[in-house]
């Protein structure tokens, strides 16, 4: 086959529209963002890019102490809500692949995968109307002296948690589905309990998984603007201020610099789960 | 200590409307080396699986040492197993896996380091404690599997077709290991397996099953010379299985008679005081260290018997029979086994 005339031209015609998209659409688009930080506007607020290179941007990012703020608060609720869907998601991915019937488990991987079709929106909204002041969780709480968190950063962050745990439960899914369960008989027959069980052989194994899954839930929590403007209050995220100043500010280089944080906090950490082999199993 | 090591009572387990298990009575001695053979789906390996503790019982009891553990967790039971797929812990080393079992039981880790050095040096793998089982051999895992289990000095070890996924040769090698260390350690070993050869080579004992039910339990010799039912002489090495009026012809009464192939002499001398035959030889299978030949025999009805001969004096043989050939053959009255059929 390899060695058939007109093989590799054929493989290269092939290949050359997704290459292409790649290249330029995609990584150029990235360039073009990390250049544009490099510039600046000119003084008169209309909002024209002047091109000369500079390091304001980012001098201005560090200096002023509300962007420091802002980074760390997008960075902490990132964290945050992977940590709560990894949560969410172990028992609930432990119970699909483990132990649901196998009608059952097909029912639960729908259920799953059901909400990635409803508009983003919609659901941001949905949360809104949950978590207002004369809303069902607030109804809920209020006889046990609690009330609803009110629009802020948790709700921001449980509004998140809500938005990406299936991106959280299905590598889990799929790695606890490639865990043998005669793993899990070995551990019980050498004599741990269920909880032993899970804390020395089911989470370890998983773990590659676990990460595959926080590079989604992490990554989309670090653009997202939309959620925190509908349900957090005054609250801002690194996504409001490239969108507030691309947008209304008229700032496109300043917001190109805001930008590249989350770009840099990504690869980041791509590079340091890289050894956990969790990219073999996205 | 007269307590068997095992003792199961009516144990049944359904699956649905299944029964893979099928009211189970059984008595395994201490220190015996025990097997559970039959083909698959025939519910030696649920009950296996129930002794473990991995299953439960639909109905029945198991006791261990005189202990009823039927409604025990795995974890609380004094037994251990090994794996048909080894179940190695992936994220461990070899040291980490054999110690697992007395981590979990809070051994001190000096005790726990020396205990697995010796069970690791029991199994010849002393070397190899700092790898992961990815790098290990399927026999090598299989060494680590016995040693995991055995570290934690159980009073029975439970294996579940522990040589299935290895090839003849080492299969053969380890049968022996497996023995040596039976008698080693001194415990009751119990294993699975399909392989009727490799049941007849390592077990004391063993019970032959059928469809959810124990056709028979004996030992090896008894098993093959004189067998049950025609399950257990077809199941257990090659049977010429003589029913109705070839039965009467060959054996001279009515009822189901078994003749193992090399009890059946071919071309026998005419002084021997033999029962006798004739027929046409259908098929020859060159077996290497010995011959099967397919003989159609003259019978009311048509009846082929397989006699098997060793071949003494090579290939080149002028005594090998062919295809077609006439020939004659003979058998002792004893070495023809009467069996009771079934009622259905």
């Amino acid at each position: 086959m390899a060695s058939a005339p007109g093989y590799q031209r054929r493989l290269l015609s092939l290949l050359a529209p997704p290459m292409l998209w790649l290249g330029v659409a995609y990584l150029g688009a990235l360039a073009a963002l990390f250049i544009t930080s490099f510039w600046t506007v000119n003084a008169y607020g209309t909002g024209e890019v002047v091109q000369v290179w500079n390091l304001d941007n980012y001098r201005q990012l560090f200096r002023i102490d509300v962007y420091r703020t802002i980074t760390v608060r997008t960075l902490l609720t990132a964290v945050g809500v992977t940590v709560i869907d990894a949560m969410l998601a172990l028992p609930i991915a432990l119970f699909m692949a483990k132990m649901a019937s196998p009608r059952l488990r097909k029912m639960l991987v729908v259920a799953v995968l059901t909400p990635l079709w409803a508009s983003y929106l919609v659901k941001a909204y949905a949360w809104r109307g949950l978590l207002s002041d004369s809303g069902p969780i607030a109804w809920l709480m209020r006889p046990f002296g609690l009330d609803t968190p009110g629009y802020g950063l948790t709700a921001t962050v449980i509004t998140l948690a809500y938005l990406w745990l299936p991106y959280m439960i299905l590598p889990m899914y799929a790695g606890l589905e490639r865990l043998p369960d005669s793993l899990l008989d070995a551990s019980a027959d050498l004599g741990a309990r269920p909880w032993l069980t899970l804390r020395r052989v089911v989470i370890p194994v998983l773990w590659p998984a676990a990460v595959a899954g926080s590079i989604f839930t992490f990554s989309l929590s670090l653009g997202d603007y939309i959620a925190v403007k509908i349900v957090g209050g005054a609250n801002q995220m690194l996504g409001n201020v490239v969108y507030d100043n691309s947008g209304t500010a008229g700032n496109l280089p300043f917001a190109a610099a805001v930008a590249t944080i989350p770009v840099v906090i990504m690869v980041v950490y791509l590079a340091l789960v890289r050894r956990t082999g969790a990219l073999e199993n996205l | 200590m007269t307590e068997p090591s095992i003792r199961l009572r009516g144990l049944t387990k359904h699956f649905g409307s299944v029964r893979a298990v099928d009211g189970v009575d059984l008595d395994i001695a201490d220190g015996e080396f025990f097997a559970m053979l039959g083909p698959s789906g025939s519910g030696k390996t649920t009950v296996l699986r129930m002794i473990a503790g991995f299953e439960a019982p639909t109905n029945g009891s198991i006791e261990l040492g005189g202990v009823d553990v039927t409604g025990k967790a795995a974890y609380d039971r004094d037994v251990n197993t090994v794996f048909q797929d080894y179940a190695l812990f992936p994220h461990m080393s070899v040291q980490d896996n054999v110690e697992y079992g007395l981590r979990v039981k809070k051994v001190d880790r000096d005790e726990r380091r020396r205990r697995a050095a010796e069970a690791l040096a029991s199994v010849h793998l002393d070397k190899y404690a700092d790898r992961r089982p990815s790098q290990l051999s399927g026999g090598q895992r299989q060494r680590v599997a016995l040693a995991r289990a055995l570290v934690n000095r159980p009073k029975v070890l439970l294996l579940d077709e522990p040589l299935g996924a290895l090839d003849l040769k080492l299969r053969r090698s380890m049968q022996i290991e497996l023995k040596q260390l039976q008698r080693e350690v001194g415990i009751t070993f119990v294993f699975v397996t399909h392989d009727q050869e490799e049941a007849l080579t390592l077990a004391d004992r063993i019970a032959v099953f059928n469809e959810g039910k124990i056709e028979q339990v004996a030992s090896p010799a008894e098993l093959y010379e004189t067998p049950a039912n025609p399950f257990v002489a077809g199941f257990v090495g090659t049977s010429n299985l003589l029913t109705g009026p070839s039965a009467v012809r060959l054996v001279g009464r009515e009822g189901a008679f078994s003749i193992r192939p090399e009890k059946i002499h071919l071309d026998p001398a005419e002084s021997e005081s033999l029962q006798r035959a004739t027929g046409v030889v259908r098929e020859v299978i060159y077996l290497g260290a010995s011959n099967h030949y397919v003989v159609d025999l003259d019978a009311p009805e048509p009846v082929s018997l397989t006699v098997e001969r060793q071949n003494l004096h090579g290939a080149s043989d002028q005594s090998l029979r062919q295809r077609g050939d006439q020939v004659s053959i003979g058998w002792l009255p004893e070495h023809v086994i009467a069996l009771t059929e079934k009622e259905n």
